[in-house]
Order: structure tokens, then sequence, then C-alpha cells
């Protein structure tokens, strides 16, 4: 595409399928603990898959 | 939905729903803007107008393009996560991560303190290696199948309370196997304390650790004072660099808070990396309006710039070799959180649980002390389900101010404590938290995209 670059994304709905472990970071427990930011999170699955 | 930004001189557009990025040209992100609510001829025309030199094709092939990423998903995706929120409720929750406040009490006086100089509004206490260990056992009997399990040591200062600690540590190692559970431990530290036994410990021990440091001597010292009112800059500085050198590849974040008194907080963040501090976290301070140092709407553009200034420096250092991290502007595109992680946000009060040196459940370190939010104890666990439903049905589709937002799923619908604290509700919202948050996303967002094009 000429005027279009897609960067390379999980796709969330296909996460719907194979998501849901629960074994990822609790984002409170980092270093914010005054904010609610999930974004940053690593997938404890897709870390485990690299 | 979608949400078009401009930055850095980059055009971007997001895809709520997939998490799709793209980056566009003008023209494309003009065409975007209007693609939903007008007709081809219209947009035809307008977009003539605005580029002369552009040739009707171009713009033909241009809506093509759109709607092949329309068609793929990629672009104006519907939400099909609604209904997806609301099981949650009749969901088994599994606790896997536990605050435990080993000290109600700290050896510095900082002014902005959320726990009232380690406190709570209560009394000084200390927590007993018993109720730690029970934390412990507790933590495990409600973890289900859930392997990796979290404890952070909080205060106060959690160091004056060090043997604790240690006891835990090695009583959760002790048992950890037995129960196929695989324990991380976080220390966060005002750094009064450090010594090279604590740095023995936590370098053997601590997944992460977190210290606490606001930047400049003068913007620390100001509020991060012993309780003599001196400020505590000279003292720990030292000891978190000997600490970072000698932590080689384990996690650590130096976190800093700022307030209104220091708006320019990029300077802080720059003065912690020229201390040869790399792993950075710097965090708009929560108090109460009427604080002298509460940060305020006009203080909002100075924010949004600093955030843009804190981004193309970041981009800049990495370029040359000098890389530093953001907290907040970690993201991971393709290895982030799955959508169940994005809709249900912290976990506080469902997932995870702050206890007290006494054993009580609150639903996160920020609601400790506060009574109506006493949900059970380490011994009897959670009996308060009344509100644990309520904080399971605290996600992104809680809020109907959340609707249209386009940041939902980065935030899970924002920190139910400082919705608490802004609105009496968990289910409100801190619109000033929403205005930094988004405009953090969209740094964040646009830094993978100039990685990604670079």
């Amino acid at each position: 595409m000429k005027r279009i670059m897609t960067i390379e994304t999980r796709d969330l709905e296909k996460s719907a399928v194979n998501g849901g472990c629960g074994e990822c970071q609790t984002s409170c427990q980092s270093a914010c603990k005054t904010s609610c930011g999930v974004a940053n999170q690593q997938c404890e699955k897709c870390l485990n898959e690299e | 939905m979608i949400h078009q930004f401009k930055l850095n001189g980059y055009n971007i557009v997001l895809d709520v729903f997939s998490g799709a990025v793209h980056v566009v040209d003008d023209v494309a992100y003009d065409i975007i803007a209007m693609y939903k609510n007008s007709n081809k001829n219209k947009i035809t025309k307008e977009i003539l107008e605005k580029y002369p030199n552009l040739k009707k094709w171009d713009i033909d092939e241009c809506l093509s393009d759109i709607k092949e990423l329309e068609d793929k998903g990629k672009l104006f995706s519907e939400d099909v996560y609604s209904d997806l929120a609301f099981d949650f409720k009749k969901k088994n929750t599994y606790i896997k991560a536990l605050c435990l406040h080993i000290a109600h009490t700290c050896n510095l006086n900082c002014e902005y303190c959320f726990a009232s100089q380690g406190k709570y509004h209560g009394e000084r206490a200390l927590m007993s290696l018993e109720v730690g260990k029970r934390a412990i056992d507790f933590l495990i009997e409600n973890s289900g199948k859930r392997h990796n399990l979290e404890v952070d040591f909080f205060g106060g200062e959690p160091l004056m309370n060090f043997d604790v600690v240690k006891g835990i540590v090695e009583y959760a190692r002790s048992i950890e196997k037995e129960h196929n559970k695989n324990f991380r431990f976080t220390l966060t530290t005002n750094g009064v304390l450090l010594d090279d036994d604590v740095i023995d410990f936590a370098n053997k021990e601590c997944h992460n650790v977190v210290l606490s440091l606001d930047g400049r001597k003068e913007v620390h010292d100001r509020l991060r004072k012993t309780s003599n009112g001196k400020g505590s800059y000279d003292t720990i500085v030292p000891k978190f660099k000997h600490f970072v050198e000698r932590r080689g590849n384990k996690g650590y974040y130096v976190r800093g808070t700022f307030t209104h008194n220091n708006t320019d907080f990029t300077n802080d963040i720059f003065h912690m990396a020229d201390l040869g501090f790399t792993e950075l976290s710097m965090e708009p301070v929560v108090c109460s309006p009427d604080d002298s140092y509460a940060l305020t709407y006009d203080d909002l553009p100075i924010i949004y710039e600093q955030y843009e200034i804190l981004a193309k420096e970041m981009l800049k250092r990495e370029k040359e070799g000098k890389p530093i991290t953001f907290y907040h502007y970690m993201i991971d595109l393709t290895g982030g959180p799955c959508i169940y992680k994005r809709i249900s946000g912290c976990g506080s009060g469902s997932e995870y649980f702050a206890v007290t040196p006494w054993g009580d459940l609150y639903p996160c370190h920020q609601f400790v002390g506060d009574e109506n939010y006493l949900m059970g104890d380490i011994w009897k666990g959670v009996t308060n389900t009344v509100k644990q439903n309520e904080f399971k049905l605290c996600n992104a589709y809680a809020r109907p101010e959340c609707k249209e937002c386009w940041a939902k799923l980065y935030c899970s619908g924002g920190c139910a404590a400082n919705a608490y604290h802004a609105t009496g509700s968990i289910s409100g919202v801190y619109e000033y938290g929403c205005k930094l948050f988004k405009k953090r996303i969209e740094c964040a967002i646009m830094m993978q995209a100039s990685k990604s094009l670079n």
C-alpha cells in the first residue's frame, strides 16, 4: 500500500481464542502502584514461545 | 472504532478493537478521517481541493486500500468484546498476587505519601513472620492452577522489617515446588536501609526491585525528607547506584513521583539516566486537589509537552546506543497482553490483594485503611463477596464514560483506587489521570511506529 503502512501487532480478536491463561504479571506489581496500565505487560505465553 | 493522531512527524491510525496500528501519509490520514461519514464523491472532491496536484485514481487507490483493511478487520473493526466483560463475574477468580504490607512505618516522612507516612491513617505496625507465612499459604490455597505467583514487599518501608521479609521468602521457597508454584518477589524501598546484605538477598530472590527516587536533588529533597526534615537524596543515591551496579541483568525500576512543583519532570528522568540508571518510571502524584503540590489543569499542556520531549529523547538515545526504558512507554505490540487482560485490568480486589501487617485483606494497597473496603482476612479468606463482585466487574466496560474512548483496551477502564478517590466510586472515572494516560499511550505507540519504520 502506497500511503498506508501497517505495523505488526497482536490480533486482539484472535487473542480471545488463545488468551486468558492469567499467568502474566499483575500490572501494579511492577512500578506504577498509582495507575492502571495493562498495555505494557508482557504476555507470559508469548514470552515462553520466543 | 479508530483513533487518529499526529505526533513527531508521524500520522498514526489506531484500530481500537483489532489493536492494529497504521502509519499513513497526509492524504490517507484525511481520507480515513472522512471515510465513515462521507460518500466517495464527497471525499474525492474535498481531497482534490486540499491536494490539487493529486489525481483521482490516486484517491481511488487509497480508498480501495482502506476498504481492504476494513475487510481484513484491521480498520474500523467492531467491538466484539462487550459480552466477554460481563462473563467475568461468573468466572472463578484465582488469586495470583499479594502486596504484603511488611511495615506500616517509615524512616522517611514524604509529604505526598498516599500511605500517610507509611501508617495508612492507622497505628504503626510491623507484620509478624507468622502473618507473613500465613499470607503465603493463603495465596497458594487460593491460586488454583496459576503457576506464577507474585508477592510485593511494600510498606511503609519494608526494610524496617527485613528479617520478616527474609523469613517469608525462605518459607515460600521451601514449599513452592511441592505446590508447583513459582514465586516472584518484588521489593519496593526508599533505599535508606540498603546495605550489602539486602542487595545480596534481593539479587538472589527478587524478580524486581523498585527504588524510589524523584530525580534532581532539589526536587527529591523537597518532599522526600527524613523525620528531622533533612532531604534523603545524598543518603540514598550512592546506595541505589551500588545496588544497580550489582544487579546485573535482573529487573529493577528507579521510580519517581512528579508533582506541580516539577512539571518539567523530564529533567528528573534525564537526571536519573545521567546517574547511570536505565530502567525508569515517573508517576504523576495522586493526592487531594487541595494539596499545594497537586497537579492542576493548567499544568496539562506542560505535561503533554514533557511526555513528547521524553519520547523523542528516548528515540534519540536509542539510536545513539544509550537506550533508557520508561515504564509507561513499554508497549509490546506483538507480545503484549491478550484481550482478557486488556478488559479485566489490574485485578485489584479479585486476583490481587493487599495484606495489612495484621492479616486483613484489601482490594489493593491504595484502599488499605478504608474500612469500607475491608475484604476479609488471610485466615477466613475473602468474605466481602459483594465488593469482590464489584471489583470483578470493574473493567474496561464498566463505565459509560469509557464507551467511546479509544484507550480503554490500554487502561482497562483505569485504576479503581484513583476512580474511588476522585469520584467516590470505583466505577467512576479519574478524568485527569485519563488525560495523562492517553497522552502516554500516544507517545508509546508513536515510538513503536518510529522504530518499525527505521
